[in-house]
């Protein structure tokens, strides 16, 4: 399978009143042409810091990229020029961001904003981008395209600007295609819809997607491969079956255990994680996670854990991996005096 | 329309704390057009019990949940607390009864006053009742804080100084502060990171077995309201479609529409066997403009001749599930 991006050791700073903000703390992965990445975490968790990164959308200042490098399709993008910038990803990557009310322009025709990227891109003629945009709006799903042409973003419903956001994002048959949370603002119904178009979009074009989320249902159902961030750092990554199925770190056990398991017969409690995300400011020097895990040894607080290699592409970022720490088995909901009681042996 | 609804899910084991008859919401935003919010309602939440209420966005189901607590005068029908009608009381027993019906609000961001420091916050209700003066108020926030897992020094920031989950515990003070006994949550850990929800579900649960509370809870992620929920009522263009308890909702939906709101959610589990999963066609019908029959008929799967000449019959299908469907 082909490289199409590679992001290497990408720490991201932002100035604040109150000192530099440390939202990306160096970050490393990769996306291979025509899969699902999936990025998880939580709010502060440095995951939309990231992809804004990729695409060139962090205003500098206050942003600040303290080092690392991103590299598509094996050329650097990352600290060019603008102008070079477009060169390089120029239609290549498509984005589609969360709320689709204020991503598009509310007095511009929908159409319009299709056809614009269309032209930019392709070289083609008002009349032709025109054609093709009313392409993408029926590939999308959009009932009486023509007609939706012409109508303001107001006139659609929640469901369909996002149909019509992502209907600007595939205009230009982009290779990667980045989704952050495209369906948190939608209904479920809603968000089903949109959910099997990008997947049925993703089988036909072949495109790449890094979809953000923080459901971890959709992860299941779309990705291939999961990032789990944590404090501005990936804390574990996988493939969806060994993220699921053979999760190594403390949060990802606990982002697994708060939430409900829809078709068990049996309520289970909810084991929620305790606390709330690091100080960004001040990151602490050891593990970010450390101050909220059950499992904290001393070196947590100490040193920064390194990746461990669990399987293959299988890393997780806790000292629990270490031959020398304690044995702890993943805790699910009834296991759950038992594991502290094994945690407890340090 | 429907006759005389026979009241829903009928309190065979326990009483009622709350009935709701044919209520109606509707509110004109032009003239000549009316939005039908709540339209026809009957429902009645035991003592004790969690009451789920799901929908999509413009179903209702905040309207209803406002409605109930008097945030909102309904347009008409009625609303029994423990056996008293509430719109009938005079104005000095009808505050008595506000003050045991609370409300827990969606965003913890717009809910709480800037400008207001903690403690007063969660004293807005001692405050409006009279409850506590002086240093027995102090303790009074300070106790109140100490149950949804704040500390005392808490009370003399202001929430801007919170993170979105410890807001929300802010808001489920305020709301206990006048020991009420019926709360209505709407939505209250949408707005919340997944790690969060599980905090402030677990510290609602808590809370309903340590002040005997009966709750209704609004929501729109299923897997969380299959959790928290005895009994779980769905509502579609401000009807009801579906009620029953809440293992044989989801283990044998009836109306199409639950049958579709149910496969529609993402399972956290990449090998489950993939169902044929039925997507919807659509979005919902503006809710200026219903259409006839079923509600729920442009978008149903199922949909016969019948359904838009004539609205479905509220029917006790099963033992205690209900549904609003022609099918049945």
């Amino acid at each position: 399978m082909s490289r199409l991006l590679d992001v290497n050791n990408l720490k991201v700073n932002f100035k604040t009143y109150g000192g530099e903000v440390k939202a990306v703390r160096d970050v490393s992965f990769h996306v291979d042409k025509g899969e699902v990445v999936a990025i998880v975490g939580e709010s502060g968790s440095g995951k939309s810091v990231t992809v804004q990164t990729i695409m060139g959308l962090i205003p500098m200042p206050p942003g600040i990229i303290k080092g690392g490098s991103i590299k598509f399709q094996g050329k650097e993008i990352l600290g060019v020029s603008k102008r070079e910038l477009r060169k390089v990803k120029g239609s290549k990557i498509g984005m589609i961001f969360q709320d689709p009310m204020t991503s598009l322009n509310p007095t511009m025709i929908v159409g319009k904003q299709i056809a614009e990227g269309i032209i930019a891109h392709q070289k083609l003629s008002k009349k032709e981008a025109k054609i093709k945009a009313i392409e993408m709006l029926k590939l999308v799903g959009i009932p009486n395209a023509e007609e939706r042409y012409n109508q303001y973003p107001h006139e659609f419903s929640g469901g369909m600007r996002q149909r019509a956001m992502i209907a600007i994002a595939l205009a230009c048959n982009p290779e990667l295609l980045i989704a952050d949370e495209p369906t948190t603002a939608l209904d479920v119904t809603i968000q089903a819809q949109v959910l099997e178009l990008m997947k049925d979009i993703q089988k036909k074009t072949d495109t790449a997607i890094i979809l953000i989320t923080h459901d971890l249902g959709v992860v299941a159902e779309t990705a291939q491969r999961v990032i789990v961030m944590y404090g501005g750092m990936m804390v574990e990554s996988g493939t969806v079956y060994e993220l699921f199925e053979n999760p190594r770190h403390p949060y990802t056990w606990g982002l697994l255990n708060s939430i409900p398991d829809v078709d068990g017969p049996e309520k289970k409690k909810l084991i929620p994680i305790e606390g709330s995300p690091p100080d960004l400011f001040a990151p602490p020097k050891g593990c970010p996670f450390a101050p909220r895990c059950k499992f904290a040894m001393d070196i947590c607080v100490e040193e920064m854990p390194g990746n461990f290699e669990i399987g293959e592409g299988h890393l997780a970022k806790c000292w629990l991996n270490d031959e020398r720490a304690p044995k702890v088995e993943q805790v699910f909901a009834s296991e759950e005096e038992k594991a502290i009681a094994v945690g407890s042996e340090k | 329309m429907v006759e005389k609804i026979e009241e829903t899910g009928k309190a065979k084991t326990a009483e009622n704390l709350v009935e709701i008859h044919s209520l109606k919401k509707y509110f004109n935003i032009k003239k000549d057009v009316t939005v039908k919010s709540v339209d026809d309602i009957t429902i009645s939440i035991r003592k004790g019990e969690t009451f789920g209420l799901v929908g999509e966005s413009g179903s209702g189901k905040s309207t209803l949940g406002k409605t109930v607590v008097g945030l909102q005068s309904p347009t008409s029908g009625e609303i029994i607390y423990n056996g008293q009608n509430v719109l009938q009381l005079d104005k000095e027993t009808q505050r008595n009864v506000n003050k045991e019906m609370q409300m827990i609000f969606q965003d913890p961001h717009a809910s709480l006053n800037p400008r207001m420091r903690v403690g007063d916050i969660v004293a807005e209700g001692i405050d409006a009742y009279k409850l506590f003066k002086g240093k027995d108020r102090t303790n009074r926030i300070y106790e109140l804080l100490a149950q949804v897992g704040l500390r005392p020094e808490h009370a003399k920031r202001f929430p801007h100084e919170f993170s979105g989950g410890q807001r929300q515990r802010i808001g489920i003070a305020r709301a206990l502060a006048v020991e009420p006994k019926f709360i209505v949550a709407d939505e209250p850990i949408s707005a919340l990171d997944v790690s969060i929800q599980a905090q402030v579900i677990n510290l609602m649960e808590e809370l309903k077995e340590s002040e005997g509370l009966t709750y209704l809870f609004i929501a729109h992620d299923l897997g969380m309201v299959k959790h928290i929920s005895d009994r779980i009522g769905v509502m579609y263009l401000g009807k009801m479609m579906e009620l029953s308890n809440s293992d044989d909702m989801f283990r044998n939906p009836l109306h199409p529409y639950t049958q579709a709101l149910l496969s529609a959610i993402p399972k956290a589990n990449p090998r489950a066997v993939k169902k044929e999963r039925i997507v919807l066609q659509g979005d919902p019908p503006s809710p200026t403009a219903p259409p006839s029959g079923c509600r729920f008929r442009t978008r149903c799967p199922h949909a016969m001749e019948i359904c838009a000449l004539q609205e479905p019959q509220w029917k006790e299908v099963e033992d205690e599930h209900w549904v609003a469907c022609h099918l049945y």
